[in-house]
């Protein structure tokens, strides 16, 4: 059968061009990396990415946010979206804390150990709540993730009786603010989570099925996947990368607090979203998320550091969600990679 | 004719109190095609959801390989060799052609002797060589792209591809070439010939008259649920046809 060219085809476009759209974010990245360079140089005579003290900062802006991303890729890749990640966070730092609390006259090591077990458990359930009412009851993501959000942010009140839960124990800290070779551990566990998620998305027969149920239902459902149930396990992955979240701001600030995650919950989203995936599901990649979090944590920090008013950090990170978007939306034009979906 | 791959007899299904399909029968044989036409709610698509485990049926028998069968699930007649291509082609739009060939039943390799990956290199091998054995051409940068920038016939190709991939003997196509484009619908009507000449037996719904009588061996007319009458093709119409379908 000869190949006919299929009607809509577009012509092949610079490749410079093309190149710009697919590593866009890379070359983002890049370019803050570089102004702020030049700024400290010209500025202050010194040097903003090659002080160690400066990446620490960066890299640690970046981790929290992050571990919230990680999951949330996931789930937006199969066409939800998780709300609820910031107060689950906070919920498991308040279960961790008070658990810890319950423990102290335990060995510190092993009131650590019950503390991030209780926050892991507990952070897995309102995953699994909100995965069960999308999957099987089908509501809405966006409104079954906001009612966790609201549960779980009255439950970790509740918990923490409306205030902060200090933790007094030399092993928290460690694990909150030792390095090891100059990386901070917060850094390091974060690294590990995102190896491991990177590994699942891309190699797993699970990350396979994600991208499946994100592209089409139907065919996820005609090949035999467990959408339901898949589902819900990706809302469990995505709470339980939360409650990883929450263990490291306990371990980071000695405390835990039902609000930490607050602030995290769209800076994850829009990590995701910058990194790449399409909020209509089916695209998406760690690699992609992890940049995204750099460059708002990137941006975050900048800021400060050439001492522009902290409250244009929103501005800029606000616009750099659109620009992205915009980018993404005329990718396929951009790298003639095909006409788009149907 | 050698023995019929499917037989059935006397199906009859309700919904309720509507009798969608009442004592209808059909066979195929491998290497037969059979063209299933009737007006709309003639009840076609309830036919071949009955065969292809979708519907369960109330009365009747369903006969493949010459064994009674019952599939209570889509998956269970794709498992005894039973394939169901619908318009919608059930492919992941965002995945490539060997994801979507194996998707469910992914193959992997071992990745520094222990880690399971994704065998990519396999399942695009595997796809490829299907897809060459049904003579279809896929531009080869289009191979690792996903499916969506692949032309109507080519994602039609790769759905019928993925079939026989995995041994479908008997293949239902809904309507294949309803939304394609001339040159393309002559392709997949090529694509069911050479199918035919490789031993698969296959049932389409159509409603294209010239479709009809350029592949099929035999045409199936249902009227209001009813067997309205079935000619070998070289022995009606058009006229014949349009005649069963409406009545008269």
């Amino acid at each position: 059968m000869a190949t006919a060219a299929a009607p809509h085809a577009p012509a092949e476009r610079h490749p410079l061009l093309a190149f710009v759209a697919i590593a866009w974010s890379w070359l983002f990245l890049l370019l803050l990396v570089l102004f702020f360079e030049f700024w400290a140089r010209l500025q202050y005579g010194s040097t903003f990415v090659l002080n160690p003290y400066n990446l620490q900062s960066i890299a640690l802006a970046a981790s929290m946010p992050l571990l919230l991303a990680l999951g949330q890729t996931l789930v937006i890749i199969a066409g939800g979206i998780d709300l609820s990640v910031g107060f689950v966070m906070g919920l498991a730092s308040v279960v961790m804390a008070t658990t810890m609390q319950a423990t102290s006259g335990l060995h510190p090591g092993l009131s650590l150990l019950v503390g991030i077990a209780a926050a892991l458990l507990v952070s897995v359930i309102p995953g699994f709540i909100s995965g069960t009412l999308i999957a099987r009851l089908a509501i809405p993501a966006f409104i079954g993730t906001l009612g966790m959000y609201g549960v779980c942010r009255g439950v970790g009140f509740l918990t923490a009786s409306g205030t902060t839960v200090p933790v007094n124990n030399p092993w928290l800290f460690q694990l909150g603010n030792a390095k090891v070779l100059q990386v901070p551990v917060p850094v390091i566990l974060t690294a590990i989570v995102v190896l491991v998620m990177h590994w699942v998305l891309r190699e797993g027969r699970f990350g396979r099925y994600t991208y499946a149920i994100g592209g089409s239902k139907a065919a996820a459902v005609r090949a035999g996947i467990n959408v339901p149930r898949h589902t819900v396990m990706l809302y469990m992955l995505s709470a339980f990368c939360a409650g990883i979240a929450g263990v490291v701001y306990t371990a980071r600030f000695s405390a835990g607090a039902a609000q930490g995650g607050e602030p995290l919950l769209l800076d994850s989203i829009a990590a995701v979203v910058i990194g790449g995936a399409s909020l209509f599901g089916g695209s998406g990649t760690i690699v992609g998320t992890v940049i995204g979090a750099f460059i708002i944590a990137v941006i975050q920090y900048g800021l400060v550091f050439i001492n522009v008013a902290p409250f244009w950090q929103f501005v800029a990170v606000g616009v750099v969600i659109i620009v992205s978007v915009l980018i993404d939306q005329s990718r396929e034009r951009l790298t003639g990679g095909g006409r788009r979906d149907e | 004719m050698s023995e019929p791959l499917l037989q059935i007899s006397g199906l009859t299904k309700r919904f309720g109190g509507v009798t969608a399909l009442s004592d209808v029968g059909l066979t195929v044989a491998r290497g037969e095609v059979l063209a299933l036409a009737g007006d709309n709610g003639a009840g076609k698509s309830t036919l071949i959801k009955a065969i292809a485990g979708v519907h369960s049926r109330d009365e009747g028998e369903i006969r493949f390989k010459g064994q009674p069968v019952d599939f209570a699930t889509p998956s269970d007649a794709r498992a005894a060799g039973i394939e169901t291509i619908y318009q919608d082609l059930a492919l992941a739009d965002n995945l490539d052609i060997g994801a979507n060939v194996f998707l469910g039943r992914e193959r992997f390799t071992k990745f520094l002797g222990f880690l399971p990956r994704l065998d990519r290199e396999t399942m695009r091998r595997e796809s490829e060589k299907v897809l060459e054995q049904l003579e279809i051409d896929i531009e080869t940068r289009k191979l690792t792209q996903p499916v969506r920038n692949l032309s109507g016939g080519q994602r039609q190709a790769v759905a019928i591809g993925r079939a026989i991939y995995w041994k479908a003997e008997l293949l239902i196509m809904d309507e294949p070439t309803a939304a394609l484009g001339v040159p393309e619908q002559r392709k997949v009507m090529e694509l069911i010939q050479r199918l035919k000449a490789q031993g698969v037996a296959i049932i389409f719904i159509s409603h294209n008259l010239h479709d009809i009588f350029a592949v099929s061996d035999r045409i199936l007319v249902l009227r209001r649920g009813r067997n309205a009458g079935e000619r070998a093709i070289g022995a009606t119409n058009g006229d014949e046809v349009v005649k069963m379908m409406v009545g008269g």
